[in-house]
């Protein structure tokens, strides 16, 4: 349950914060234009983008197939698969086989999944240590945090913020130099990657026809994760299936262009299941654990099952003012910004995570940049539906607001109490503008004067003065 | 040609001479324009609240009034958009009020891309030597892809000295009742639009929609920001009658 209140009082946090803000305002500024200059490079974008598309609602409609075919294919190359409802039975996993195996530490690369189902908190509750890979998220572990971006998981902390976390927790020398800081976080993390014996990746494209798992990285981590270790266990959410190879091409494409702004990441790993006897590298052990954690609810509804489309490229994250301004943190969940607002109530409850349909101006930037056209904010609109539907059942929650709703409704639908009521408002505007600006005391315009003037309510309606003028 | 006039709840009541502006410019174009004083709001408020009960209701009222008319012109793109784009979702597929509702939806549109794909009219007459910038209205642009039929006004608009701003359409942060619900984000994304506004040089921001010009007019003035808003109706009637 996302507490209202919480989330209230980090919005203002979020906003006082001038690091935050400075941070959010350079990172994501220029994020924002590296895609839009990469994509515009692209003359077909808008084909490949529809096709990306399509190719996911087309998968979601038939998941258990493709599914099944990915399975097969796994198990064929000597791969297992796991089924795992909820996260859970997918955290359940790993530490069985962790104990089974006498092992106590793994290394991860990066995965929203994992951050999804807890799994460094839940694996550490069984005393199994989980060292993040990625830079950004072995800072985001070693502050004791969560991520705060899709990509950038660090995005809130600043340089010296970084420094002193790599001081205090890793012995560096106090220089705060970038340099000083990967070399620390690359020479700690060799000496994981050597030491434990197995690799935890997520997953961005399982191709269900060839069995391939699709890894999408720039720093190398992730490779270092599936090549070193004897084990490669992959966390997939259901919905990261496509069904052929020659549609990787496409969606390697719109990701990575959305996401970063490059032409291709520095790393794009396909691996087929665990290694062969003629391979150098790899794991003696592939498992590939598929992940429902609420999808399979999302899927039910044909308007909302292209939520479960997203290709995590954080484009709409980048681009959305609202997440301009409060960052990630803010909205107390693992997904953040436009995608966050429509997938975490659909993967937990409206019920439980009750702000983030409405926390949106509706501006529809998220969908414009998105590389697979989710339409965010018609599916923002149905969950505030679904909300309000939600309370209406709930004879308790019968509040105000709504009062006022139905109130309304009966005021627009007559034209007659509509003039009536326009020309009360306007006794009673002037009446209380008069006692000294009193109107601005009332809620909502308490809210609306906080940071901006109150507009005049015009002495004659348009409908007064279009009549006077006809006569 | 006969156009019914959908002069919107918050014309009607906060910015009349808006209003005004457009009945005087559509028939300064030889439109004969009716308006309809049964008409009240198109229930775009609830709708975005989630109240869609609410709103159905009252949009079957604006359906009732507009039934019968050839044209319908919105000085406004928000609601434009709740009329094209929304109203017809409201009722269950393969009805009949369905098809009414986009019978209608498909005879709305917004006043500038009335004026300039329909009408085809490159200037009203208008004269404004001032500096003027543009801000896009998020539904106008991304709901209904209009972006250039108000730039070409403007630039009819004689002695006008028009400066693109930065970002002209990316969102002020008004978003109905999120800017009194979120009151905080919706003035600090709004300060930035105004930012962007100052540095265009303008004297006069000009929009489509009243709702985004009223939040960023708010701000402006509660900063002492010496820019003025306007809408375009009200830019593209400034000529003698």
């Amino acid at each position: 349950m996302i507490n209202t209140a919480k989330i209230n009082r980090n919005v203002e946090a979020a906003l006082a914060d001038r690091q935050l803000q400075r941070n959010l305002c350079s990172t994501l500024g220029k994020s924002v234009r590296m895609r839009d200059d990469s994509v515009a490079e692209v003359p077909n974008w808008e084909e490949l983008s529809r096709y990306a598309r399509d190719v996911k609602l087309h998968t979601l409609s038939r998941l258990d197939h493709y599914l099944a075919m990915l399975e097969e294919k796994i198990t064929a190359q000597g791969g297992k698969v796991i089924w795992a409802e909820t996260g859970q039975e997918a955290v359940q996993f790993i530490v069985d086989l962790a104990r089974q195996r006498k092992i106590g530490k793994l290394v991860k690369s990066k995965s929203m999944l994992s951050e999804e189902i807890h799994l460094n908190s839940m694996l550490g509750r069984a005393q199994i240590e989980s060292i993040e890979t990625d830079l950004g998220e072995y800072i985001v572990q070693l502050a004791g945090e969560t991520p705060s971006h899709l990509l950038a998981p660090a995005l809130h902390k600043s340089q010296k913020e970084i420094a002193d976390l790599f001081v205090r927790n890793l012995g560096m020398t106090p220089s705060g130099d970038v340099h000083e800081i990967t070399s620390t976080a690359r020479r700690v993390l060799r000496e994981h990657f050597l030491s434990a014996p197995i690799g935890v990746t997520g997953v961005n494209f399982g191709v269900a026809e060839t069995g391939t798992i699709v890894l999408v990285e720039n720093e190398g981590n992730a490779r270092l994760s599936v090549s070193v270790p004897q084990i490669h266990i992959a966390l997939m959410g259901i919905e990261k299936v496509i069904p052929r190879t020659r549609d990787l091409a496409v969606f390697l494409k719109v990701l990575i262009r959305s996401a970063t702004g490059q032409k291709m990441t520095s790393y794009i790993s396909c691996l087929n299941g665990p290694r062969r006897p003629e391979e150098l590298t790899g794991p003696d052990e592939f498992y590939l654990v598929l992940v429902d954690n609420g999808r399979s609810k999302i899927l039910a509804d044909r308007f909302l099952r292209q939520t479960l489309s997203c290709i995590r490229c954080g484009a709409c994250q980048n681009i959305c003012p609202v997440y301009q301004r409060i960052g990630g943190h803010a909205y107390e969940s693992t997904y953040q910004g436009p995608i966050g607002a429509i997938l975490t109530p659909q993967l937990t409850s409206l019920a439980a995570a009750p702000e983030h349909a409405f926390a949106s101006s509706l501006c529809g930037a998220c969908q414009e940049v998105c590389p697979v056209q989710i339409e965010i904010p018609h599916i923002l609109l149905k969950l505030r539906e679904q909300a309000q539907r939600e309370k209406k059942t709930k004879a308790s929650q019968l509040s105000l607001e709504r009062l006022v709703m139905g109130g309304w409704a009966l005021v627009m639908c007559s034209p007659r109490l509509y003039v009536v009521f326009s020309r009360w408002t306007r006794r009673l505007w002037r009446w209380v503008g008069d006692i000294r600006g009193l109107g601005r005391f009332l809620t909502p315009l308490t809210h609306w004067y906080k940071h901006r003037e109150i507009p005049e309510l015009a002495a004659r309606s348009f409908r007064e003065l279009y009549r006077s003028r006809e006569e | 040609m006969k156009v019914s006039l959908f002069v919107t709840c918050l014309i009607d009541q906060f910015f009349p001479e808006v209003g005004l502006s457009t009945v005087k410019v559509l028939e300064k174009c030889g439109v004969e324009v009716s308006f309809d004083p049964r008409q009240t709001c198109c229930g775009q408020p609830a709708f975005n609240s989630g109240y869609v009960d609410e709103s159905r209701e009252v949009v079957e009222h604006f359906l009732a009034v507009f039934d019968d008319s050839e044209h319908i012109v919105v000085p406004s793109g928000s609601c434009a958009t709740m009329i094209k784009t929304f109203i017809p979702g409201l009722f269950p597929e393969g009805s009949s009020k369905r098809q009414r509702a986009e019978e209608v939806g498909q005879r709305t549109l917004e006043l500038s891309d009335f004026l300039v794909s329909v009408l085809g009219i490159q200037t009203t007459g208008a004269r404004f030597p001032q500096a003027v910038t543009y801000h896009d209205s998020c539904h106008l642009v991304r709901e209904l892809n209009i972006r250039s039929q108000p730039r070409q006004l403007i630039h009819g608009v004689e002695g006008v000295d028009f400066r693109e701003m930065e970002n002209c359409d990316r969102c002020c942060g008004f978003g109905g009742f999120f800017s009194v619900k979120s009151p905080d984000v919706s003035a600090a994304i709004g300060d930035e639009k105004v930012q962007w506004i100052r540095e265009s040089g303008a004297d006069y921001v000009i929009s489509t929609d009243v709702s985004c010009l009223m939040h960023i007019d708010g701000l402006m003035r509660r900063n002492q920001v010496p820019v003025q808003t306007m809408h375009l109706a009200e830019l593209l009637a400034q000529f003698d009658d």
